[in-house]
């Protein structure tokens, strides 16, 4: 418990840093926001009237306690585009970048458990081997590769999925899913490998242990042994992995969002880059250094709940 | 093994010939582990390859990257006698732009790493030699730039400063701080204590004496490892930049922006979009290739050695 409550302290001055980051790196550094809400042609006076409205002529340490603040009490400010709060324009999001990190984690592990776990019980056979040079190629490819392999497969030349676009739900669990597919693969092709390989090297030496000895000695079934007793113990690397990863898809979500049209924080957050719409940035970065740190959090809870040991300290780094 | 020289030499002599033999198995497994293999030359090569073509890419009879012909525009490969590897939508010779974006990949890919790796070296080893207060603060640090989304400070950074291969490289190097400084932090905690150290202390060396000295060098070989694999996803990581059209503007060629460029016209001449992905994946797969044999190699070296 003690060292849970370390973490959480630590991670919180962590999210403070960040937000202090991004506010400085967005509000002190040139480019004036002012000059391009008031249009090309418009006068010095204009400008500056708009600079008094939202706040530009005072100081930035000032202007981050107050921004800070209103995080915390549920005011994101406004977008400076379209003013719509920021904190709606997320919420209305952000379930679109949920669903597509949990479609394509949930296809990762559905390649990395059985691939891994073959893997370690016949290490350095032809499967083991096979399995760790496709894992290379595999890792090898950057996403917004795949991305594009995908779309050429599966999309235009199959013709079996579409490669862009987004249904509700309301419209059907089907009409959902399958526009997250391709979005989702492009992710899992490459993150099962890393799962995998995890999973193998833990999974060996529990292996070994004598309580699977034990088990195989009773006559208890292989894949049972697998499953039921193995599993649990070589899962703590696993998990690291994979929280690390949620954290690390949340931000590369950006580039696949945009190339699938995908409306999600990731394609809100790059929209607002490119229009330079400085309260939708710090919005979105506040909110998915949040979900990094929610994520680890979790990740410590995880390890607490499959390992008693660890609620004795642990050191961390 | 710990428990051999304690027992009683007569009792060894029946099984001496077995062990000799599994000696004899074990330097042969190692000799033939010392040896690079095809997944370390076929790479090696082709990296070898792509670097002098980025590097000579002035003097190789190559058409002009920024030349339209508009007699062959998307033309496939080998369909006409000038373009090699065909030409792109707007009729650029693919091998001249392909040779010419290899020079911002792997100018990025390098300058960032090295970056990365200077820095993170010095911070791990303040941290792991300083310990306390020190450490807490760096890794405090640490863990914000993990937290920060890395695309987003570098798409940040070339919004507001405008893209360019020094701005692309400055701050892709910071994002790769981290990792390196995570393991020079960790092999420094593994040296620091070690006798040689405390001798040093003992003779009245100064910290810093002892830490460029003394810790350094047993600490670079196992970071610089890394570094191979970090050149990998710098270049895949301004692979994405250049691909959502923020790294170097727009003439000078880069291979995610001829990905990019070739979506638009994906199913009439998917050539466009693939051809500088297969370069981009070779390279990537062989930097990954050549760094994780030389990692593990090191590893066995330093296992051996102890």
């Amino acid at each position: 418990m003690r060292y849970l409550t370390a973490r959480f302290g630590h991670l919180l001055v962590v999210l403070f840093a960040v937000t202090f980051l991004t506010f400085m790196l967005v509000n002190v550094l040139p480019g004036d926001v002012a000059y391009d809400m008031a249009g090309l042609d418009a006068s010095e006076e204009e400008v500056e009237a708009i600079r008094e409205e939202i706040g530009l002529n005072r100081p930035a340490l000032l202007r981050y306690v107050e921004w800070l603040g209103g995080i915390l009490t549920g005011d994101w400010g406004k977008s400076f585009i379209t003013s719509e709060p920021v904190w709606d324009a997320i919420k209305t999001r952000f379930p679109v970048s949920l669903e597509l990190v949990i479609v394509a984690q949930i296809m990762a592990l559905l390649l990395a458990l059985p691939l891994g776990i073959i893997s370690a019980l016949r290490v350095n056979s032809r499967f083991d081997r096979v399995v760790a040079v496709g894992g290379f190629f595999c890792l090898s490819v950057p996403n917004f590769m795949m991305a594009i392999i995908l779309i050429y497969v599966f999309g235009l030349w199959l013709n079996w999925l579409p490669v862009t676009g987004y249904e509700p739900l309301s419209e059907g669990l089907w009409a959902n899913l399958r526009n997250f597919i391709l979005p989702s693969a492009s992710f899992a092709l490459a993150e099962w490998t890393i799962l995998a390989r995890v999973l193998r090297s833990d999974m060996i030496g529990v292996l070994q242990e004598d309580y699977i000895s034990m088990a195989r000695a009773k006559g208890m079934p292989v894949r049972r042994i697998l499953w039921v007793h193995a599993l649990r113990p070589s899962s703590f690397s696993l998990i690291t992995i994979f929280g690390l990863q949620v954290g690390a898809l949340i931000g590369g979500s950006i580039i696949i969002e945009s190339i699938f049209a995908l409306p999600g924080v990731g394609r809100l957050l790059i929209q607002a880059i490119f229009l330079r719409d400085f309260m939708v940035i710090q919005g979105c970065v506040t909110f998915i250094a949040m979900a990094y740190v929610v994520i680890n959090f979790s990740i410590d809870i995880c390890y607490a709940l499959l390992d008693p040991r660890i609620r004795v300290a642990r050191s961390h780094g | 093994m710990a428990d051999t020289p304690l027992q009683d030499q007569s009792l060894q002599t029946p099984q001496a010939s077995a062990q000799d033999q599994e000696n004899r198995a074990a330097q042969e497994a190692a000799r033939k582990r010392g040896r690079f293999g095809l997944f370390f030359w076929i790479p090696s090569a082709w990296l070898g390859f792509i670097i002098f073509c980025a590097v000579f890419a002035d003097l190789l009879p190559l058409l002009p990257n920024d030349e339209m012909d508009f007699l062959a525009l998307a033309a496939p490969p080998m369909a006409t006698e000038e373009h090699f590897l065909g030409t792109d939508l707007q009729g650029r010779d693919i091998l001249s732009r392909i040779l010419y974006g290899a020079r911002v990949s792997l100018t990025v890919g390098m300058v960032a790493t090295a970056i990365g790796m200077t820095f993170g070296l010095m911070i791990g080893l303040l941290a792991g030699y300083y310990r306390g207060r020190v450490e807490t603060a760096i890794t405090l640090g640490l863990d914000t730039l993990l937290a920060l989304p890395g695309l987003v400070v570098l798409l940040l950074a070339s919004v507001i400063f405008g893209g360019s291969l020094t701005i692309v490289s400055v701050s892709l190097g910071i994002l790769l701080i981290p990792p390196f400084a995570r393991i020079s932090r960790a092999n420094t905690l593994n040296f620091a204590q070690r006798e040689f150290v405390v001798a040093a202390k003992a003779m009245g060396a100064r910290d810093f004496r002892i830490i460029v000295f003394e810790i350094l060098p047993n600490v670079v070989l196992p970071v610089a490892a890394y570094a191979l694999v970090l050149v990998a996803l710098a270049i895949v990581i301004e692979g994405a930049l250049s691909f959502l059209g923020l790294s170097v503007p727009s003439p000078t060629p880069s291979w995610g922006g001829m990905i990019a460029e070739g979506r638009e016209n994906l199913d009439d001449s998917p050539h466009v979009s693939f051809i500088p992905a297969i370069f981009m994946f070779l390279t990537v797969l062989s930097f990954n290739l050549v760094g994780d044999t030389l990692r593990s190699k090191l590893a066995d070296l330093r296992e051996s050695a102890l």
